[in-house]
């Protein structure tokens, strides 16, 4: 084999998420070296890096080439994953800055720990080794549980920190051991010579199916922890609800976002032809729509009983994952794997601009010493806070899927491609459940705009959280008015051997 | 030679006990060894592998492992010790301000 060249390895398509990892240790220093009184410039920063980031992104928007020896793959898939995380992060630090200073936390780290977890997001969506989803999702997960329990002497920080810590690093291991297995079966760790290598494992019927099989299946429960589907999602509530609030909400974006591009990369770049017996579609096709099936169900009906706002938040979000989970099961068939990619695509952005927009205006009723999350506080609040309460209409109509709002035109893609791909039960299994979360969302409407009673002041209204409201409202609404912005740039999606080998 | 698939049976016992641990146990340091068992009986695992295939690639993603294993110690024991600090205990039990 020979050595690479430094143009073999070509960096300039991996700029996107080099630049913003490369930048956050240089964010470190700026912090440590400004003078006291300019700290709160280190925010700036960040946000300008994601911005630099974005651009970047921009312009090498729809290329389709490998780098890094091939362990790293920059085409569509991975320039519109990378745009919705750097909007997360961006509308994080908005929230964050406010927030942390009046809870008494205003600590520079902290952005430099969320630009980490951003780049971690982005490399898992681009990985094409399976050495690299690992390293990955570990620089998505290790700053997130320090984040998680960045309030400094909250006993619910702390407790949500080290349960998420737990839980994410048990299901690392899994993931690990999966992809040992995988590599023991077909000596490769590289996704696409794993696909090459699987088609004569499965005809000699040698007994490296078992490891695949496995292997697989290990994978599956380790990203399925970090995505929080059911039966691995019994840590989310706990670590949403005692997590500080703008980490919540990254929380609840940024790791769905590694963690189901990691899952769509390795399960149909690499393992679309893992079958037994006589059919085409592969093995893990029934996990996954069982999976599917139980998170909507489980993540919609207990997400009825919840009274704090950020639990049931995490409910609707472990349901959220299953609607993503629909498109990974549709992403099975070979003939419909692009376009349940894509729909798995537009489903995540436009559940980012929404999530966030709702726990942007949980964390503007919170009050400082972190409570006022219960769904009773979201009384009257339409009467003190007109504007906070419309928007969290929106955002409650568009989590349900209601028309207009970006919630519909991601449940309309992902539907259309459980259907194409013939999983008729499952697609009605998600239509039945949008349904039962009617419930829960619209009782938030029913207690902002009906019940009686004094509005909460909304102390965390400022000007930059409410900056964030506006442009998740934004985002919410022009994804569900105008879908052809986000189908448009999905078109070129396409994960089945997306690079030639 | 001792033949793969008896390192790769020792790795997924050695797997099993780890996974055993971080559920059965209820000390947040014996838990956290445990996951600290199943990462290295994923590096065993690797590394027959890699001895099998004769090729580095399992080395490669064993030293990945080690690393990220390290940078995980790192912040689970000062995570510990933050718990320790407010609530005198790490009895992963005793942490259940948040239920329902």
């Amino acid at each position: 084999m020979d050595i690479p060249s430094f143009a073999d390895l070509n960096l300039g398509v991996t700029l996107p998420a080099v630049f913003l990892a490369l930048g956050t240790t240089v964010l470190l220093l700026i912090d440590a070296f400004l003078p006291k009184e300019r700290r709160h410039l280190t925010a700036w920063f960040a946000l300008a890096g994601v911005l630099v980031s974005f651009v970047l992104t921009l312009f090498n928007f729809g290329s389709s080439e490998t780098a890094l020896a091939g362990m790293f793959v920059a085409d569509s898939f991975t320039g519109f994953m990378n745009l919705v995380a750097l909007t997360a992060a961006a509308i994080t630090i908005l929230l964050s800055i406010d927030y942390l200073k009046r809870t008494g936390n205003a600590r520079g780290e902290f952005y430099s720990l969320l630009l980490l977890s951003t780049a971690g997001a982005m490399f898992m969506a681009s990985a094409n080794d399976l050495i690299v989803v690992f390293v990955a999702l570990e620089l998505l997960s290790i700053p997130l549980y320090i984040m998680a329990a960045f309030r400094l002497n909250n006993a619910k920080s702390e407790e949500s920190g080290m349960k998420y810590f737990i839980l994410g690093a048990f299901s690392s291991a899994f993931l690990v051991y999966g992809s040992a297995l995988i590599y023991g079966a077909t000596g490769t760790t590289n996704l696409q010579e794993i696909l090459a290598s699987i088609g004569g494992i499965v005809e000699a019927g040698s007994s490296a199916i078992f490891y695949l099989v496995i292997g697989a299946a290990l994978i599956v429960v380790g990203l399925g922890f970090k995505v929080a589907v059911v039966p691995f999602h019994m840590w989310t509530p706990d670590v949403y609800e005692g997590a500080p609030t703008p980490v919540t909400a990254f929380m609840s974006v940024g790791a769905k976002i590694g963690g189901f591009a990691a899952l769509l990369r390795v399960l149909v770049t690499a393992l679309p032809f893992l079958v037994a017996g006589q059919t085409v579609e592969p093995v893990w096709q029934n996990t996954i729509m069982i999976v599917a099936a139980l998170t909507l169900i489980v993540g919609n009906f207990v997400a009825i009983s919840q009274s704090n706002i950020k639990r049931m938040l995490a409910y609707s979000s472990i349901a959220h994952a299953g609607y993503i989970m629909m498109a990974v099961a549709a992403a099975a068939n070979p003939f419909t794997a692009d376009f349940a990619a894509r729909s798995a695509l537009i489903y995540l952005l436009a559940y980012t601009f929404t999530n966030l927009g709702a726990f942007a205006i949980a964390l503007a009723i919170e009050k400082d010493d972190g409570s006022g999350t219960d769904i009773k506080d979201f009384v009257g609040l339409a009467r003190s806070k007109p504007v906070l309460a419309a928007a969290m209409a929106v955002f409650m109509f568009s989590l349900t899927g209601i028309p207009l709002t970006a919630g519909f035109t991601g449940k309309w893609f992902v539907f259309q491609a459980t259907m194409q791909a013939g999983l008729v039960p499952l697609a009605v299994i998600g239509v039945l459940t949008s349904v039962v979360s009617a419930f829960y969302y619209v009782r938030i409407i029913v207690n902002m705009y009906l019940s009686d009673g004094e509005g909460d002041e909304a102390a965390g209204a400022t000007p930059l959280v409410n900056w964030a409201v506006y442009i998740s409202f934004a985002g919410t609404l022009l994804l569900g008015v105008f879908p052809i912005l986000a189908t448009n740039l999905t078109e070129t999606v396409t994960l089945l051997a997306s690079v030639a080998p | 030679m001792v033949p793969t698939e008896a390192y790769i049976i020792l790795s997924m016992v050695l797997f099993a006990m780890g996974a055993m641990g971080v559920l059965l146990r209820r000390n947040a340091i014996v838990v956290f060894m445990s996951v600290e068992l199943m990462l290295n009986s994923a590096n065993i695992a690797l590394v027959a592998f890699s001895r099998h295939w004769n090729q580095a690639d399992g080395h490669l993603f064993t030293f990945f492992v080690i690393t990220v294993a390290a940078a995980e110690v790192a912040v689970g024991l000062a995570l510990i010790v933050a718990i320790f600090r407010t609530k005198q205990s790490i009895n992963i039990d005793e942490l259940h301000l948040m239920e329902g």
